[in-house]
């Protein structure tokens, strides 16, 4: 009893003794919350001046270019001088959604699948060892992906396909695809590990089957965050710009033929990012237009996403 | 010492009714019940009759083995991985450890109501109507009446009546509670297991479960295991004490609550320790 009374004493005393010498650390209080804030502003500043000067140049263009024309016209054209130019967003935006499409007839089912498996068949330790390997999948950069879709699934794809093209829609949607599943997988399995166990129980009860308890239970229980999960993967393919940059060729069209070459918006601004076009050009305003068209694209699926997940969040 | 005697002027009175106890026929013959988890010897020597159409209570004190008992009897507790068993459990003559008896048949006849109520985040119509449907019953006429008829049977259809297709998260904790006695009613069981069903209620909740717990045992034969030794006492016809995992004395509820043969059962229930 004694000891322990010194002890506290001499602890008391210890942090009496510290006391004294923090009064600096009152500065630190005063200003790291500052240094916070100026970080926060960076980045929403930075933000506003990409959005406004997304908004500056693209009403430059719409000055050249009739809006009507922007969003009826169905062809894209611009590299034929001029007078002759095409400016018809429908060609570019129809080959951005045939590879999200494409895409998302990869991802959703596979994606999905993996997760119901590794949040109701799969083991602690199983699940432990694949997790982390899903996570390395979602980290490799696209470029790789890029190569693998020219050099590897289009030739493979050949095989089957002989009309394929070198440049086509079908292979980097089907990679664009591999590359979304682990962020579903990953994604859908959080929501479907956060439903509470005594929900399974209940369904096993009576006398469910495993798989019922998934199809039937769980993933309705857990739909709003598969839902996002499919939505935010569609953002990321609307958006992915180096696989279809290289595998699926530069040629617009509205006419959609999975074999042939298309070019999405994100590839399109790759090309005249390039330095096909001259500062002041149509050509180099009209990649600021097709920006905000993307922005927009991705800006709707992201607030969908919220929307859902926050729309159905109550549900247990 | 209040609540004891109390317990006794009870059990007394209906002394008369618990004659045939002893001659009911059994759902469940259990013998030589052992169950591990892990190094953890959680069951011994289990050794228990269960009557048909009565009330089996099981008391004892937490981590005694009651819900682990009782969660052998339809198999949920194969659910923790670590689990091991020895022995036999025999329902309605077939041991349902025999791989020929499929865990979904098992437990479309014996039932389960849990200590948490846990309804389905669906309505309260396809919370009742999900276990006929996952048993191929699509009739929409067939699956309204069922619905009604388990409703009325766990005496919440006045209650819920107006409302079927809201969300079952909506009602309160004691109706959550009797949608889910009426979910497990749905398919027909034949056995009800009931794991501290009134533990997270109020007291009149828990009164209306207890008094459908009596309604209940005319049609069904129900396992309860509770804490509460008053609930024992009150609602069931016959009592087992568990301790460390065996069954310490197991006889009509009125002789082991006024005149149990083992000191430690006197022990448990006057207080002593628990």
């Amino acid at each position: 009893m004694d000891g322990n009374r010194n002890n506290s004493s001499s602890i008391r005393q210890m942090i009496k003794d510290n006391k004294s010498k923090r009064s600096r650390s009152a500065l630190t209080e005063k200003t790291m919350p500052k240094l916070f804030l100026a970080c926060a502003i960076i980045s929403i500043l930075t933000t506003v001046g990409i959005v406004f000067t997304l908004l500056a140049e693209t009403f430059t263009f719409f000055e050249r270019v009739s809006i009507v024309e922007f969003v009826t016209n169905k062809h894209w054209f611009p590299f034929t001088g001029e007078e002759h130019a095409d400016y018809g967003i429908i060609a570019l935006v129809a080959g951005t959604l045939t590879v999200t499409a494409i895409a998302m007839a990869v991802a959703i089912p596979v994606g999905l699948a993996a997760a119901i498996y590794l949040s109701e068949y799969a083991s602690a330790k199983t699940r432990k060892i694949i997790k982390p390997i899903l996570e390395v999948l979602a980290g490799v950069p696209t470029i790789v992906y890029g190569f693998f879709a020219l050099t590897f699934v289009t030739p493979l794809l050949k095989e089957f396909i002989p009309t394929l093209k070198i440049f086509n829609a079908l292979s980097p949607g089907i990679v664009v695809g591999i590359m979304i599943i682990p962020m579903i997988a990953s994604l859908s399995e959080d929501a479907m590990n956060a439903v509470p166990n005594s929900m399974r129980e209940g369904a096993l009860a009576l006398g469910a089957t495993k798989f019922e308890v998934a199809i039937k239970v769980v993933l309705p229980a857990a739909l709003s965050g598969v839902i996002a999960s499919f939505v935010l993967g569609i953002s990321r393919a609307i958006g992915e710009t180096m696989i279809v940059t290289i595998a699926g060729g530069s040629r617009p069209t509205s006419d959609i033929n999975v074999t042939e070459s298309i070019q999405t918006m994100t590839a399109y601004i790759v090309q005249v990012s390039q330095g096909d076009a001259g500062f002041g050009t149509t050509i180099y305003y009209s990649i600021y237009a097709v920006g905000m068209t993307l922005f927009l694209f991705t800006l709707i699926m992201n607030l969908l996403a919220q929307f859902i997940s926050r729309r159905f969040r109550e549900e247990y | 010492m209040m609540e004891v005697t109390i317990n006794h002027k009870n059990v007394k009175k209906e002394n008369v009714k618990k004659e045939n106890v002893q001659d009911a026929p059994a759902a469940f013959k259990v013998n030589n019940l052992n169950l591990w988890y892990g190094q953890d010897h959680a069951l011994k020597d289990i050794k228990f009759d269960i009557p048909e159409k009565q009330v089996t209570a099981i008391i004892g004190p937490s981590g005694c083995g009651k819900s682990t008992f009782i969660k052998t009897l339809n198999r949920m507790v194969e659910m923790v991985p670590i689990v091991r068993m020895s022995g036999e459990i025999i329902y309605r003559d077939r041991n349902i450890f025999d791989s020929k008896y499929s865990v979904e048949e098992l437990r479309t006849q014996v039932g389960m109501v849990f200590q948490k109520p846990n309804p389905f985040p669906k309505s309260i119509y396809e919370n009742i109507a999900y276990g006929p449907k996952i048993h191929g019953i699509k009739n929409k006429k067939v699956l309204d009446e069922v619905v009604e008829k388990s409703l009325r049977g766990a005496a919440i259809w006045d209650e819920v009546k107006d409302r079927l297709h809201e969300n079952a998260f909506g009602l309160s904790g004691g109706q959550q509670q009797r949608i889910c006695i009426a979910r497990c009613l749905a398919i027909e069981p034949d056995v009800i297991l009931m794991d501290e069903p009134t533990s997270a209620l109020d007291p009149i909740s828990t009164l209306k479960v207890e008094e459908l717990v009596q309604e209940l045992k005319k049609e069904y034969s129900i396992v309860i295991v509770t804490h509460n030794m008053q609930q024992a006492a009150r609602i069931s016809d016959r009592t087992a004490f568990f301790l460390n995992g065996e069954v310490v004395e197991y006889t009509d509820t009125s002789t082991l609550f006024s005149n149990p043969s083992d000191k430690r059962t006197e022990d448990y229930i006057t207080g002593r320790f628990g």
